[in-house]
């Protein structure tokens, strides 16, 4: 099975945003980078389904020069070749922009199957693998929990919302958007790091730009919905004074 | 125009479906309302009590189980023939699913979990969240009309969606749909939990985040939840790794309620949780990290350690 893993570098769930002058977008300059977790379970998961059916695992990125790094970690984990499509236009690219620059990449390798994490942790548009699977002519499953290789394809389990599951079969080549928590991770060993450094990862220049579908006006710290009363003093005194506010004032409790 | 196209399951409708009828009518001018499935009359006359232009049902064999093919199919279609300025979506896990395929097929823009609308000159700003809700984006819709437009469950209110003085009236659209032509073949859903736990019924909550670090903590919450006379929860980390059975679980994927005192300890506040709780009547949240933004929707906040707050808190409720 020829496997390609959509990845996306993101800034770390640490980090202290900032939002940048225009307040278009953050200020990154000095930002810290990681893969994107949710791809990550994407990428374990192409790795498992080579190890039983044997095939190839490729890694593709659509970001600007830094992204290679994600695409190195991915390669120091066991990804056997990676494809990075670059331009610094990618950094705050929408999702149509994204699929298309993936779609491109992906069109000339014929892979069987495409995985993608279900969403990114900056924009979180949860559009890239579906709108990528539409560009492809393949068809696609979401949020998926379970992928089993069949005689005709595919069986993939996919979560519905509160609680409820499902299966779905389909043919291959597919695309998939892997939910968070499906496997879990492994890690680079020195082994892997050190084999990675003879891994190829092919550049690719995007040919055109597509227009984009929508764009970020303004960047902001969101507004506080309610005025929270934040209580002081040590942690008994707050923890009691909760309590008689819940019982005086919110009267939750008798 | 405005179309809104609701959801079903098993002959119920999705309740954000209200949500999405209350965003779209909060724009102004005329509101059309689709749903699409198999045998679905009675939900359409269920819709037709909102204020609207009409209530338009796709309803074909093909549609009857849900599969992204289908529904792009079905859908592009009636957009093309109704010609919307805008198409209203909740932002559920059947949306996420196959409304980015549609935004695709018809090359128009799609704007995912929108929180507010704003007018700004003669155009529309949409709200949304990025970076996991620690920052919001005023985005704009690029390309020519109909732009798509996908609604955070809870960010609008089921019950201030407006009820027609009269139904609206209900028409049956037809399209044609290539039933062999439908990829996805699916089989029947099911529940992985053995006992259903309904916390949808529940008057308090006690809900456990990362923050509770270990199993055998949950015993201090479990105190804390009789002492309130509460049921106990999680966010999604929790039940990932066994701590507590799947149907413990608030949130996106799984359960949401609004119970009339909602309790979160060690929880950060990630969106797939807050989409499931934050329609509570009082929140109260005790977290180390007073940047975390479960505090942006919290009633009460206690920036400090659990470990030392509960049991002050239990002590009191023991009075």
């Amino acid at each position: 099975m020829k496997i390609a893993v959509c990845i996306k570098q993101v800034v770390t769930r640490e980090w202290q945003l900032r939002v940048n002058d225009s307040r278009s977008w953050i200020r990154d300059q000095d930002a810290s980078f990681e893969l994107n977790e949710p791809d990550a379970y994407a990428l374990e998961e192409a790795l498992r389904l080579k190890e039983k059916h044997g095939g190839e695992v490729v890694v593709c990125s659509a970001g600007p020069a830094r992204a290679a790094q994600v695409l190195r970690e991915a390669l120091a984990r066991g990804a056997d070749r990676a494809i990075h499509v670059e331009s610094d236009a990618f950094v705050s690219a929408d999702a149509f922009v994204i699929a298309e620059a993936l779609a491109a990449a992906a069109r000339e390798e014929q892979f069987d199957l495409v995985l993608t994490g279900l969403q990114s942790d900056d924009q979180g548009f949860g559009q890239v693998g579906v709108v990528l699977a539409e560009k492809l002519g393949m068809p696609h499953a979401t949020i998926i929990m379970e992928v089993q290789k069949t005689d005709a394809g595919l069986r993939v389990k996919r979560e519905l919302e509160g609680g409820w599951f499902q299966w779905i079969a389909l043919p291959m080549p597919a695309v998939l958007t892997i939910q968070s928590g499906i496997n879990q991770l492994r890690y680079a060993t020195l082994k892997g790091i050190m084999a990675a450094k003879k891994k190829e990862i092919r550049k690719v220049t995007p040919s055109a730009t597509t227009a984009a579908a929508q764009r970020i006006v303004n960047v902001y710290f969101p507004e506080k919905g309610k005025k929270t009363q934040m209580l002081p003093g040590s942690a008994a005194e707050a923890g009691k004074a909760l309590v008689q506010k819940l019982r005086d004032e919110a009267r939750v409790i008798s | 125009m405005i179309l809104v196209v609701a959801e079903q399951r098993e002959g119920k409708l999705n309740r954000a479906s209200w949500e999405t009828i209350a965003a779209a009518q909060e724009l102004g001018g005329e509101l059309k309302i689709a749903l699409a499935g198999a045998g679905i009359e009675a939900l359409a006359s269920e819709l037709a009590a909102a204020e609207a232009a009409e209530v338009i049902v796709v309803d074909h064999p093909a549609l009857g189980d849900y599969t992204a093919d289908g529904f792009v199919a079905a859908l592009s279609a009636l957009v093309e023939q109704e010609q919307p300025s805008h198409v209203f979506f909740a932002h559920t896990y059947q949306t996420r699913d196959f409304v980015p395929a549609l935004a695709a097929r018809m090359n128009r823009a799609l704007i995912t979990d929108v929180t507010g609308m704003r007018k700004e000159g003669d155009g529309l700003l949409f709200v949304r969240p990025i970076f996991q809700g620690k920052l919001t984006a005023d985005v704009a819709a690029e390309g020519p009309a109909p732009h798509l437009v996908t609604c955070q469950i809870g960010a609008f209110r089921a019950d201030s969606a407006r009820r027609g003085a009269a139904a609206a009236p209900v028409r049956t659209a037809s399209v044609t749909i290539d039933a062999a032509a439908i990829r996805q073949k699916p089989e029947a859903p099911f529940k992985e939990a053995k006992q259903a736990v309904d916390l949808s019924q529940a008057e308090r909550i006690v809900a456990i985040g990362r923050g509770i670090k270990s199993q055998e903590n949950l015993k201090l919450a479990e105190q804390l939840a009789q002492a309130l006379g509460a049921e106990i929860a999680a966010s999604r980390p929790i039940c990932d790794s066994g701590w507590l059975p799947m149907d413990r679980q608030i949130g996106s994927s799984g359960q949401t309620v609004a119970p009339k005192l909602y309790v979160a300890l060690g929880i950060s506040g990630a969106i797939q949780h807050l989409v499931g709780m934050k329609g509570s009547r009082t929140i109260v949240a005790i977290n180390k990290d007073a940047e975390a933004p479960i505090f942006e929707i919290a009633d009460y906040g206690i920036a400090g350690d659990l470990f030392e707050v509960v049991p002050a808190m239990i002590a009191e409720l023991q009075k």
